[in-house]
């Protein structure tokens, strides 16, 4: 199955196919100018990469099924690249094959509101498909931070701070239309079905969450949606010590109380917001906590009742409030996190790391981290989302020092291994993409591994679909 | 303080608009609609004074064909307490002007007894932004336009007596969201449906529409080889002085 491309070859079979691509999709959706595909040479990573031979831009899922055909006979490979936000290189063409953007395959979203249900084609983002829907009370929870195509995030299986209350892409995928290498296309829980349960068959919908283009294109989804949550409240505690945050995040969970969101800030991520958004909080591990409610009292008791549970482990200051105003400004140094850590250092780009673990290694693994970067003086601030025991360290970066970039993918492996010695993973939600291919075969183990080949062998015999991605070489 | 909030049913924000092949106006069946953004705005910060006990009731007006229902009951479901639907046929709804629709909040304002009117600062499909105005006039009430922001007394500001017409600008507020609970309740709050013949408002169109067409199509820029080459187009072309 191992096809051994040269950037050749590949060219050479591309320029031979364009007059094919331009009868497929018509002559202004084959972008040849150099200009267009450096737009699409690279994501949010940090991996260079040459742009793609060219890019393809279909509208519909029978064009993408024609182009997958003729690219499978031919042997050329395709990258599926929705709004390039991904953080692992996953939509970069690393072998200069085709870029099948996926973002002209448009389509309103269909809500079907009884059935808390949403089907959204590729062109829809996260942002654009909570307005559309907003005005039936639901929405769709699933938020890493980006605006991202919601289809990318399934590929990705993305996640975000309120996945401790409502799940992960994972939980709330319910059907997916894929079209094949061959240009087969599928309903993966079959057309237009949407129950909420099913024994029927095999579980090829989570088969193809998480599957970051290596499987086939997504060329629709059909998506859980809640109802908007009536009341909300938000909290924030600090602590004398990681250890005594991350206990305090176990018994509330012990205690089932159904926190929407669990978030922690190191006392480095605390120094550096209190500067960026002229806040006064101790620099200390910090929880930020929101509670989703159907009344004011619930939320209220939710309040109490963690307020308990965080002066039990010591805390130092908990402040907490119902208003908009209030949560946001108790909030305000978790939403600025990202920009604020960036701002410790003039002129730095952000590099993120991404591994969780089980909670109860949680607070041994981001100490030992702390540690790690104090040892090596690798400025970095700790960020998680404590509640799935997820965390990352954002480090920023000047991006033309080789040696300081050596130095941190030499911490991330460590962080990685780490991980993994702690029973966790390489990545909770960012994905493999290009970069960590290299853990998994510790993480999942050697057979696991190989029922992967078994798998993308028997869907792309060819390797065409995202080659160099996800799967580690056997 | 009673207040009435006028909201209007537009094409959605996001929606690519085009234009009819006839050139009479633009695409407007089977294309997404809702709340005219301002007029959302508008409506929550009626709705906050309403929490803060400042004023005693709030209802939403909407002039409007059938559909003009579903925006009102969206309204209901973001706080106010009832809505009233002056009802016009979908062709009537598509000659209607910022005129005809301050003439028919006057007739709601003074048959109800209403303190105050707020009003979104324009609607996005037409950017009239006439109907607070010329309703100001019509009922010679004192006006706030463009508000960004109310508070009870405070210096700096204008201050306006009771009763006014105010127009809400982007920055006065973020508008809550609908929740299903809160949208069920609002099936059952009052909303009462009045043809526009029974106010008597004249809604003869008083301007006539020729044609809409689409801005010209953009041409294609040219690509030049360096900074010498552009400053010799921008020479060339006398943006620069040669």
């Amino acid at each position: 199955m191992k096809r051994v491309f040269s950037t050749q070859a590949i060219q050479t079979a591309i320029e031979k196919s364009l007059p094919e691509f331009q009868k497929i999709v018509g002559n202004a959706a084959v972008r040849t100018q150099e200009t267009i595909r450096r737009q699409f040479a690279r994501d949010e990573s940090h991996f260079i990469g040459p742009p793609p031979a060219v890019v393809l831009e279909p509208t519909n899922v029978e064009q993408v099924s024609q182009l997958l055909k003729l690219c499978n006979d031919r042997g050329i490979p395709v990258v599926p690249f929705g709004t390039g936000t991904g953080l692992e290189g996953g939509s970069m063409s690393i072998l200069g094959g085709v870029c099948l953007s996926t973002q002209q395959i448009t389509g309103e979203p269909v809500l079907r509101e009884q059935d808390f249900v949403c089907s959204v084609k590729p062109s829809t983002t996260r942002i654009a498909l909570n307005d559309a829907i907003k005005h039936s009370g639901l929405f769709f929870p699933v938020d890493p931070g980006a605006d991202a195509s919601v289809c990318g995030m399934v590929a990705t299986s993305a996640s975000g701070t309120n996945a401790i209350r409502y799940g992960t892409m994972k939980e709330n995928v319910l059907n997916l239309e894929v079209v094949l290498a061959d240009g087969t296309v599928l309903d993966t829980k079959g057309k237009g079905r949407c129950p909420r349960k099913s024994s029927a068959g095999f579980n090829f919908t989570e088969l193809f969450v998480g599957s970051e283009g290596t499987l086939g294109v997504i060329t629709e989804a059909t998506l859980r949606v809640h109802p908007r949550p009536q009341f909300l409240s938000a909290a924030v505690c600090s602590f004398s010590s990681v250890h005594q945050a991350a206990s305090t995040v176990v018994e509330v969970l012990q205690w089932s109380i159904p926190v929407a969101r669990i978030e922690f800030l190191d006392s480095t991520q605390i120094k550096a917001s209190n500067a960026y958004s002229s806040l006064t909080l101790r620099e200390a591990p910090t929880l930020f906590i929101e509670f989703h409610g159907s009344s004011e009292k619930e939320v209220a008791d939710q309040t109490e009742a963690v307020k308990d549970i965080c002066q039990s482990h010591e805390a130092l200051d908990f402040d907490s409030g119902a208003s908009p105003e209030k949560m946001a400004l108790l909030w305000k140094a978790r939403h600025n996190a990202y920009y604020a850590a960036l701002a410790m250092r003039t002129g730095a780009r952000g590099f993120t790391t991404d591994v969780c673990v089980p909670i109860s290694k949680l607070a041994d693994v981001i100490s030992e981290t702390r540690a790690d970067l104090d040892e090596h003086q690798i400025l970095g601030t700790v960020v998680g989302h404590v509640g799935d025991g997820n965390f990352h360290v954002i480090l920023p970066t000047i991006e033309e020092d080789k040696s300081e970039h050596r130095k941190i993918q030499a911490f991330s492996d460590r962080l990685v291994r780490r991980a993994l010695a702690a029973d966790g993973t390489c990545t909770g939600e960012h994905g493999v993409g290009l970069g960590k291919r290299k853990y998994l075969r510790e993480e999942l183990g050697e057979n696991t591994v190989r029922l992967m080949h078994t798998v993308k062998k028997a869907l792309d015999p060819m390797n065409i679909m995202n080659p160099g991605k996800l799967l580690p070489e056997l | 303080m009673k207040i009435l909030v006028g909201v209007k049913r537009v094409v959605d924000y996001a929606v690519k608009i085009r234009v009819k092949p006839d050139r009479s106006g633009v695409v407007t069946e089977g294309v997404q609609h809702s709340m005219n953004p301002f007029d959302e705005i508008a409506l929550e910060e009626a709705v906050k004074l309403k929490e803060k006990k400042l004023a005693t009731e709030v209802v939403a007006f909407s002039l409007g064909g059938p559909k003009s229902q579903e925006v009102l009951r969206t309204a209901l479901a973001k706080g106010a307490d009832k809505a009233i639907h002056v009802q016009v046929s979908d062709e009537e709804a598509s000659k209607l002007e910022s005129f005809h629709v301050a003439k028919t909040l006057k007739k709601i304002v003074e048959s109800e007894k209403f303190d105050a009117v707020f009003l979104g600062k324009q609607a996005i499909d037409d950017d009239s932004s006439q109907t607070a105005p010329i309703l100001a006039g019509l009922l010679d009430w004192p006006q706030a336009l463009y508000a960004s922001k109310v508070e009870e007394g405070g210096d700096g500001h204008m201050k306006v007596k009771i009763p006014f017409v105010l127009s809400a600008d982007l920055r006065l507020n973020e508008p809550r969201y609908a929740t299903l609970p809160n949208i069920m309740k609002a099936k059952k709050k009052p909303l009462k449906a009045i043809p526009i013949k029974d106010l008597g408002v004249d809604i003869k169109p008083q301007t006539e529409t020729i044609e809409v067409t689409e801005p010209p199509v953009r041409q294609a820029g040219g690509f030049v080889e360096d900074v010498a080459g552009l400053v010799a187009k921008l020479k060339e072309k006398g943006f620069v002085k040669a």
